[in-house]
């Protein structure tokens, strides 16, 4: 390696500056998640009540959450949230909210997809069974929909990790700020971003083989 | 609302107006260059990992993919950024613009070629023997039989990464390229008119991602092929 040198990276460099900020980055990626997944469902729900009065709201929250980058989101949020509060809040706390804002409108559409994907039959096996429209969605037709969408929903948690990184524009401290702060402290940023790089490599690319190894497990039920 | 402070002076004899359509050029050119790199070098990897004969290729292939798809984009422009030129000295009078430009377009590059790989797997074997049996060469097989029918079924694919490509050319501001994001961060602090000006930027990001869908909606129209609708590959991304 013309260059560069590895060595200043040890385990009190570790500890020090980067741990922190990975538990940030799984807690972010971990809370938008299970925040993104519910939301996203209950926007999906809206979409295909066939109401009006839900459809179009939720349609336009989706779509203009999908066609901006999720770099400004973050920036919007960062700017409005302590307005809308009243009282400021750290960049971490803006961070969570944003990103369960943002990713519900693309769990949304996965869940959809998911909720499309069942047969018609199914519906009506629920209804001839007697149950109301919710009792068929909780029982019926939701488990079916997660279970044939969840390798998508991982997938989608994977890349909402490696987003999670974009929070460096607001300055919040996860995995790629302990990285480049202790690249900063140490005189060694290149080197600290070549780390970050295999880290996030290392995580994604095993995380990728264990969701291609369940995707192949999942019978698709029909 | 106040939307005059839009003719301010920003301090170098340009008003902010001036500022923010130059910053949506400089977005559109990054986007716009590196769509070209993305298309070229992911048409390339999708059609190598497709190849019957050559294991290595499609290793090499496959490999590409998982490197520039495992790293967040934002690591992966300092990487080209800071990395490169640190470990190839030469590299260093690259300019920044031509660096992120390659790193978006390698970035993106990983999922077109998963798309292009998807859309030849899609297609009938038949294709290809019916190629083979004519008397084509492999490459005559692809350049007259398979890529003209791939091509075509994942248009709707390709039209989403090209807008998430426009959207992603936003982290650009991370190395200091002037462009939209930059442009909102830059003139929120000076202006301390944050609404009004991350309105605006929103709005030319939202009219940019129409274009570029009405576009390719448009192109895809010219060149369907009746019958022929493949399932777009698994959402997500940005």
């Amino acid at each position: 390696m013309g260059g560069l040198d590895l060595s200043f990276f040890n385990w009190d460099v570790l500890s020090k500056f980067v741990l922190k900020g990975f538990f940030f980055s799984i807690q972010l990626t971990a809370v938008a998640t299970i925040g993104g997944i519910i939301f996203g469902t209950l926007l999906a729900l809206m979409r295909l009540s066939g109401k009006k009065i839900l459809m179009y709201p939720a349609t336009f929250y989706v779509n203009g959450m999908r066609s901006i980058p999720l770099v400004m989101v973050i920036l919007w949020f960062f700017l409005l949230m302590p307005t809308i509060i009243g009282r400021p809040i750290g960049a971490e706390l803006s961070a969570v909210i944003t990103f369960i804002a943002f990713e519900a409108a693309y769990f949304s559409e996965i869940m959809r997809a998911g909720i499309q994907s069942i047969p018609r039959g199914q519906v009506y096996a629920g209804q001839a069974m007697g149950m109301t429209y919710a009792q068929n969605m909780k029982l019926v037709i939701l488990p079916q929909a997660f279970r044939n969408m969840l390798p998508v929903l991982l997938t989608q948690t994977i890349i909402l990790f490696q987003d999670t990184s974009l929070v460096y524009a607001i300055g919040a401290y996860d995995l790629l700020k302990g990285f480049s702060t202790a690249g900063k402290i140490y005189g060694r940023p290149e080197e600290a971003y070549l780390l970050a790089a295999i880290v996030y490599f290392a995580l994604c690319f095993s995380l990728s083989y264990v969701v291609k190894k369940l995707q192949l497990k999942i019978a698709i039920i029909r | 609302m106040d939307w005059q402070v839009f003719l301010n002076d920003d301090g170098s004899g340009r008003t902010y107006l001036q500022w923010m359509f130059d910053a949506w050029g400089w977005t559109l050119a990054v986007a716009g260059c590196s769509w070209v790199v993305a298309m070229v070098v992911g048409s390339l990897m999708g059609v190598l990992r497709t190849l019957p004969n050559s294991p290595w290729l499609v290793r090499l292939a496959n490999a590409w993919v998982e490197l520039f798809r495992n790293i967040p984009l934002l690591v992966q422009i300092f990487l080209w950024y800071f990395v490169l030129p640190k470990i190839f000295p030469a590299m260093q009078a690259v300019p920044g613009f031509t660096l992120v430009v390659f790193a978006l377009g390698f970035f993106t590059s990983s999922r077109i070629a998963e798309q292009v790989r998807a859309g030849i797997q899609a297609l009938p074997k038949g294709q290809r023997y019916a190629g083979m049996a004519v008397g084509f060469t492999t490459m005559q097989t692809y350049r007259y039989v398979i890529l003209p029918m791939a091509f075509r079924i994942i248009f709707p694919p390709l039209t989403s990464e090209s807008m998430n490509l426009l959207k992603n050319s936003s982290v650009a501001f991370a190395v200091s390229i002037s462009e939209l994001t930059m442009f909102a961060m830059q003139a929120q602090e000076e202006t301390s008119r944050g609404v009004e000006v991350y309105l605006a930027v929103t709005a030319l990001y939202a009219v940019s991602a129409f274009a570029v869908n009405r576009v390719m909606a448009f192109v895809e129209k010219k060149m369907q092929i009746p019958g022929f609708i493949v399932a777009t590959g698994t959402g997500g991304g940005h």
